[in-house]
């Protein structure tokens, strides 16, 4: 029986020692009308050898497009190292560490993880991670509400700049609270917050401002003067960044006079593989003097009867286990693997190899801009500094275009029609580390062809695979 | 010693970045970073070793029994993972169009498929990220549903006081007031008293069925009815279905909505502390509200079924389709078990916790619910060893580490005084069982001859007992240079 180690042998003398006939009896509390028949939607048990197969098929089937869409998750070099180690089964397969004696290894490692997101970020304090960075936004808006004593509101600005799934995964979580999202309309010109809209504000009272560096356009916005409005209106700045940005952008903790008051994000950059959207980990860091408001796990540093150090979970009093329903969330698990992934991986890099991957990851954009900006029909969505992605305008229909490259086996970007209309036939493209000169010059290549056919005859280009 | 004490300036894992740092030439100077962060500046070598050993300071279920009640530490089969982890479906981005996609699609579909049929419920959703967030989404849902008839008196649910934390801190999170109701002394809910707070105001109540003290709620049939006679929903928390998979289905029992947790009943690893996946599965009436996206099967090819094709979707829990190497890993455990194997699952579960159980009460330990049936697990209370040794739970859950066993599930739930919450799961041996019993036998032997012994346990482990007190007096959350 897979996974079970029973003989018959162990079975009878079990049952004896119970004192029933059958396995069958032990259900005997469970009213008979209730039993269920056999399932129906599941299939018989298959073996290792034949569900490897199975997998192996549908991998097949999905392909290994050449990738150039980002939109909040990235394709990074992942040392080999991160994810051997982090699949050791004392990582994997252990629980939550709440026997403090019996989890050094995962606490230590989570102390690690926080001095490693804090000295990235530039802030005080960091928790033990969050589910991912959109619903980790949704904790720090909740945060921010909780922390905020100079506001009365339950109202939050958030720059429509900021990435669309996220601003609907934190309307979801934060709705029921009566929490009211405002919506910050953008420079079509710049793709940075419109900063006459922001001004109007001035003066009004909000709880928090999310600011996000780069936004969901790969567009650096002002933000120190965003903080600084923010801190100006009585507003905490929730800081929204992309983590391997910071090692070479200014960090939250510096952003205008004072800093972020929360920095949050989506930690797939360090260590994550794409993996259809997850797991990821949302990470989150705040000043110190408001760390009892900050949701998740947090482990502190102490020592044992021998006054020798060791690593606990602390602040348990804001959590659900302890405090019910006054905790400062309903979370419980987080994304522990995920983080020791992060960790291992921050480790290998270190500050100057993330940096030199931030870099690098720059300078591709740069190039993959230059290139397909050459190309008729196809040009910047604005001109503003970009990270590592940026928006284009293509003189055809997005949606036909992307469908051809994609029949090419080039994912050509994200359309951005469904989210920002007013961006017309805008997607946005992104070029990591791994996006060589040859990756880039097949898409250039491929994508002046289909342009180029599109102007001839009428869209769509009927897709030929290579 | 911390990786960062290990650290010396300029050293790194140079096969790891490019060996040139490219300029930043389109990034004005004053947005950028000054000084690279201060990591660890530490080689490949380093990183693995120390990495390594740390590893070998857990407990983990790969190399100790760990009868953690309520959190089902069975075995997690490698398989799940290295097919998780095949490149292909590793290098699978979020937003890859439907025509490179149909294989993840296919598994997707597959699995909520097969949850339906396990549950007994209409339709699931696979998105919500754990089963906190699985709470989270079926309490939304149940929101969402009284408001869609307008039905706005509707301010209270229902705990009973054995349930897990997150059942009220999720309610809170949803907008809603918390009654608690008793415990019976056989286990059951009191159900004089949940008719007593039930009303025009009950927008619902959350159950865990088996509950948290280990046994089957008897009444719930009864239970189920009277709440949907007074207009209230039935929630289901999923933390216990590794004792009745295959045997009997929540949707049968009544409720209308269920997270499941399939870091413990479909064997995905726990990570320590994440990543789970708690889909949501629902009956009829809550269909419009799961959230979105799921994936969808027109009979010729798979899609994703997003807010168009689900305007009433309490919407989105995360920023694309919750934890999918989760999920692929619970969809191979899933194909590898069949639907005999998951029948299996809970009859071997129930078998072990049994056995245990009685075992247990033979060497003389006090059941907190002797004249029932154990299911996948069950409860010893050691309120006699505190009053009369002065050992209690904590001490031998300690003491239990320094056998080599992790120990149980200890003060939970808070209603039995100086509990162990014990749960064997099914992929535990008959000897792995007898070498528990032998071990709490000798504990006990202990903390009568010599309680000091127990009393300050753990001896043998990288650390003693820590001071929780000093941890949060005096906080120290990061690593400081000078350190």
């Amino acid at each position: 029986m897979p996974f079970i180690p029973h003989t018959e042998d162990d079975v009878r003398h079990m049952l004896s020692a119970i004192g029933v006939e059958r396995i069958d009896d032990l259900f005997d509390e469970i009213p008979p009308e209730l039993r269920a028949g056999e399932l129906q939607s599941v299939p018989e048990g298959m073996s290792e050898m034949e569900v490897t197969g199975l997998m192996h098929m549908r991998a097949r089937e999905d392909g290994q497009p050449l990738c150039f869409v980002g939109a909040g998750a990235y394709e990074h070099h992942i040392p080999a190292a991160v994810w051997q180690i982090t699949t050791r089964g004392e990582y994997y397969s252990a629980y939550t560490p709440y026997q403090a004696e019996a989890s050094q290894g995962t606490l230590q490692l989570l102390y690690e993880y926080q001095s490693m997101m804090t000295a990235l970020m530039a802030m005080d304090v960091s928790n033990a991670s969050l589910y991912d960075g959109a619903s980790g936004l949704a904790e720090a808006v909740l945060m921010a509400v909780r922390a905020n004593r100079k506001s009365k509101s339950r109202r939050i600005l958030m720059p429509r700049t900021l990435h669309p799934a996220y601003r609907k995964t934190v309307r979801t979580i934060v709705r029921n609270q009566g929490i009211e999202l405002v919506e910050l309309p953008f420079d079509l010109r710049t793709g940075k917050t419109d900063p006459n809209a922001l001004q109007a504000h001035a003066g009004e009272d909000f709880a928090a401002l999310a600011i996000p560096q780069p936004n969901f356009f790969g567009v650096l916005d002002d933000v120190d003067a965003l903080t600084d409005f923010a801190h100006a209106n009585g507003m905490l700045a929730i800081a929204v960044v992309n983590p391997l940005a910071m090692a070479v952008l200014k960090p939250p903790g510096e952003w205008g006079d004072a800093g972020a008051d929360i920095a949050c994000g989506e930690g797939q950059p360090l260590g994550a593989p794409l993996a259809s959207g997850g797991p990821y980990f949302g990470f989150m860091c705040c000043k110190q003097a408001m760390v009892r408001q900050m949701p998740g796990r947090i482990i502190g540093k102490t020592v044992d009867l021998d006054g020798k150090t060791g690593y606990a979970l602390t602040l348990q009093a804001r959590e659900q286990h302890i405090r019910r329903s006054k905790a400062t969330s309903n979370i419980c698990t987080n994304q522990g693997l995920l983080v020791t992934a992060a960790t291992i991986h921050m480790a290998l890099l270190g500050g100057e190899g993330l940096a030199r991957v931030a870099a690098a990851c720059h300078a591709n954009t740069t190039t993959l801009i230059e290139r397909l900006t050459e190309i008729q029909g196809v040009e910047r969505g604005f001109d503003s500094p970009v990270f590592h992605e940026t928006v284009l305008k293509l003189a055809a229909p997005a949606a036909d275009i992307l469908r051809s490259l994609a029949a090419h086996n080039v994912l050509g970007g994200y359309r951005l029609s469904d989210d920002y209309p007013e961006l017309g036939d805008a997607i946005l493209v992104c070029a990591t580390e791994l996006r060589n000169a040859v990756d880039i010059n097949e898409y250039a290549t491929k994508l002046a062809r289909i342009m180029a056919t599109c102007a001839q005859v009428e869209c769509p280009v009927e897709p030929k695979f290579n | 010693m911390l990786i960062f004490e290990q650290s010396r300036g300029g050293r790194r894992a140079f096969a790891q970045a490019p060996a040139q740092k490219a300029e930043l030439s389109g990034i004005p100077e004053t947005m950028q970073r000054k000084q690279p962060p201060a990591l660890p500046e530490v080689s490949e070598m380093q990183t693995v070793r120390h990495y390594t050993r740390l590893s070998q300071k857990n407990f983990s279920i790969d190399t100790e029994f760990y009868p953690l009640g309520s959190c089902t530490m069975k075995y997690n089969p490698r398989a799940c993972n290295a097919l998780a982890m095949l490149p292909a479906i590793l290098g699978r981005h979020p937003h890859a169009p439907d025509s490179h996609s149909q294989g993840f699609l296919a598994c997707m579909y597959e699995l909520q498929e097969m949850l339906k049929d396990v549950t007994g419920m209409r339709q699931v959703s696979l998105v919500p990220a754990a089963g906190a967030q699985g709470e989270f989404a079926g309490v939304a849902m149940i929101r969402a549903y009284h408001e869609s008839r307008s039905d706005d008196a509707r301010t209270e649910i229902i705990v009973p006081d054995a349930a897990h934390g997150t059942n009220p801190a999720t309610a809170v999170m949803c907008g809603y007031k918390v009654r608690e109701i008793p415990t019976l002394d056989d286990g059951d809910v009191d159900v004089e008293a949940l008719k007593h707070v039930l009303g025009p105001q009950t927008a619902g109540i959350m159950l865990t069925n088996p509950s948290t003290v280990g046994v089957f709620e008897r009444r719930i049939t009864e239970i189920a009815a009277l709440v949907h006679e007074a207009g209230g929903l039935l929630y289901y928390d999923g933390a216990n279905l590794n004792a009745i998979l295959g045997k009997v289905r929540p949707g049968d029992m009544g409720f209308d909505v269920i997270h499941m947790n399939l870091h413990k009943t479909f064997s995905t690893p726990h990570g320590g502390g994440g990543p789970g996946a708690g889909p949501v599965g629902v009956s009829e009436r809550l269909v419009p509200f799961l959230p979105v996206p799921m994936v969808g099967f027109d009979g010729h090819d798979y899609h994703w079924l997003t807010e168009k094709e689900c305007p009433q979707t309490i919407g989105k829990l995360s920023a694309f389709a919750g934890n999918a190497g989760v999920l692929i890993r619970a969809y191979v455990y899933a194909r590898l078990l069949g639907r005999e194997g998951m029948v299996r699952v809970s009859e071997y579960a129930t078998l072990n916790a049994n056995y245990l159980a009685k075992r247990l009460s033979d060497e003389g330990f006090a059941l907190a619910y002797p004249a029932r049936r154990a299911t996948h697990e069950f409860i010893v209370t050691l309120k006699k060893q505190a009053k009369e040794l002065e050992v209690t739970a904590m001490d031998f859950a300690k003491r239990l580490l320094d056998y080599g066993y992790h120990a149980p599930t200890t003060y939970f739930p808070l209603l039995v005084p100086e509990c162990f919450l014990i749960e064997p799961t099914e992929s535990e041996a008959l000897h792995e069982l007898d070498g528990f019993v032998d071990a709490m036998a000798q504990i006990q032997a202990e903390a009568e001859d010599s309680p000091d012994r127990v009393k300050t346990a753990p001896h043998s482990l990288p650390v003693r007992r820590l001071d929780d007190v000093r941890a949060a007096r005096e906080l120290d959350l990061r690593w400081q240079a000078g350190d």
